[in-house]
């Protein structure tokens, strides 16, 4: 067994580690934030509700508002600036600003890392496969008919892998 | 303050003697802290690192054993919880969104005995039992008895819920979970019921057993169902919702009257029921049967 707290830990970000020391309770979203400086990932309800601080733990969706930072050592951490390759957008981002999918843009990050995430696992998804898995995000602009409409094309365009 | 990370079960069972709390996902954990129901724990060791806990293991006989560590997800899309035991599996799809059902594990759901926690009742009708096991040694338990009132278990604070066991299912047996909800994701039952139903060949029910979701202070089975036997489902549809209403001894709060409740619990319990019948006939009902039957919130929209 190894003690995570009151020592200097490795979080893995984007394929980057970073060393960083938690105090006890502190959640993920605000070490990212504020040790890491990763602002990208954002804090909506800090209450598991929004989806506004979606990450993904090994792949998988993880609200990183109420996820204790230490029990993410040894695993990989990906943010939503972890999703552009290079400087070019990636496919979902550019999507959802060709699709109308962005307005005030503060649902967005944790839309992509959600459709990230979904894609990954399910390439051609249907309509209600996409609502299911945009399900923990809520957006108060745009309606959600312009986000899905943007996974469904990032889809039928290649696919994420 | 601590916070060890454990890798097997005795590292677990030896700092829970010393007096730390588990946590796996903790997303009751730190969500309640946040909310003042209960502060986080000085000393906490993780347990989402266990493989033996993460394990879920279907023996010869039809049998399963599901680690505690298991999440919702891998419930919900494991073909013989589907399959066979699908009151389970239509419970843990509707838990939050996906990346609740992905950090949320069964454990963490059974031991945080909300009377509103949706995997409660399908275990109840599907015959599980709970093994805790502790320092000094393990027990079993029938899953209904391990909850004696809102948040508290009858487990001992140094005792680890390892696992839920579910016997094999009868031939021709089916079950089913329904729950009432205004949104379709990150909702919190406002009321729910899972049904189990066996029949007999000519489709007559040979048992039926229910469960009741967020009307009592604990998930509660509902009591004397066994002259149904013999009955055709569809008087024992209506019988379970009778007894289902006059059971259930609801609260009113933020999402609904103790009214509204006792009227929509007779509901879902008959709906639990029929869709159970259905599957235990053979009828390929999918998961959840909330969205495959249309019930609860319409289709349409996230949130």
């Amino acid at each position: 067994m190894s003690e995570l707290i009151g020592r200097e830990l490795t979080l893995r970000v984007n394929g980057i580690d970073h060393p960083v020391e938690v105090a006890h309770g502190r959640n993920l979203l605000s070490v990212l934030r504020t040790e890491i400086g990763l602002t990208g990932t954002k804090e909506g309800c800090d209450d598991c509700e929004c989806g506004a601080c979606m990450v993904l733990l090994d792949g998988e969706p993880v609200n990183s508002c109420s996820y204790l930072a230490a029990q993410a050592v040894g695993r990989e951490i990906t943010t939503v600036e972890g999703v552009m390759r290079g400087d070019e957008l990636h496919p979902l981002q550019r999507n959802l600003l060709d699709e109308g999918g962005v307005q005030c843009g503060f649902c967005t990050p944790g839309m992509i890392m959600s459709a990230t995430a979904l894609l990954a696992r399910t390439p051609d998804p249907t309509d209600e496969d996409i609502r299911i898995g945009l399900s923990g995000n809520l957006c108060r602009c745009t309606g959600y008919a312009r986000i899905v409409a943007a996974v469904r094309r990032t889809a039928q365009e290649h696919g994420v892998s | 303050m601590s916070l060890l990370i454990a890798t097997t079960v005795d590292d677990a069972l030896a700092a829970m003697a010393a007096g730390a709390r588990p946590i796996a996902g903790g997303s009751d954990l730190v969500v309640g802290a946040r909310h003042g129901k209960a502060p986080l724990p000085d000393s906490l060791v993780a347990i989402d690192r266990i493989a033996e806990l993460r394990a879920l293991d279907v023996d010869t006989s039809g049998a399963v054993r599901i680690g505690a560590g298991v999440s919702h997800h891998l419930i919900e899309s494991h073909p013989v919880l589907v399959e066979r035991f699908s009151a389970l599996a239509d419970a843990a799809a509707l838990v939050g969104s996906p990346s609740t059902r992905h950090v949320g594990t069964i454990g963490g759901n059974v031991m945080n005995a909300s009377p509103a926690m949706d995997t409660g009742a399908p275990l109840v009708v599907l015959g599980a039992s709970v093994e805790l096991r502790a320092v000094t040694g393990s027990r079993t338990m029938p899953i209904g008895e391990l909850w004696i009132g809102p948040g508290r278990t009858a487990a001992s604070p140094d005792e680890l819920c390892v696992a839920v066991h579910l016997p094999a299912p009868a031939s021709r047996c089916g079950s089913a979970y329904v729950r009432l909800e205004y949104r379709r994701a990150m909702e919190i039952a406002v009321v729910g019921a899972a049904a189990s139903v066996t029949l007999a060949a000519d489709g007559t029910v040979t048992s039926v057993h229910a469960a009741l979701t967020a009307v009592a202070p604990t998930i509660i089975a509902v009591a004397g169902l066994e002259h149904l036997a013999g009955a055709t489902v569809a008087e024992a549809a209506v019988a379970v919702g009778d007894a289902a209403r006059q059971q259930a001894t609801p609260i009113s709060d933020v999402r609904a009257s103790d009214r509204y409740r006792r009227h929509t619990i007779a509901v879902m319990a008959q709906r639990a029921v029929d869709a159970a019948a259905r599957r235990a006939a053979g009828e390929r009902v999918p998961v959840p049967v909330n969205r495959a039957l249309g019930i609860g919130a319409a289709t349409g929209g996230p949130s």
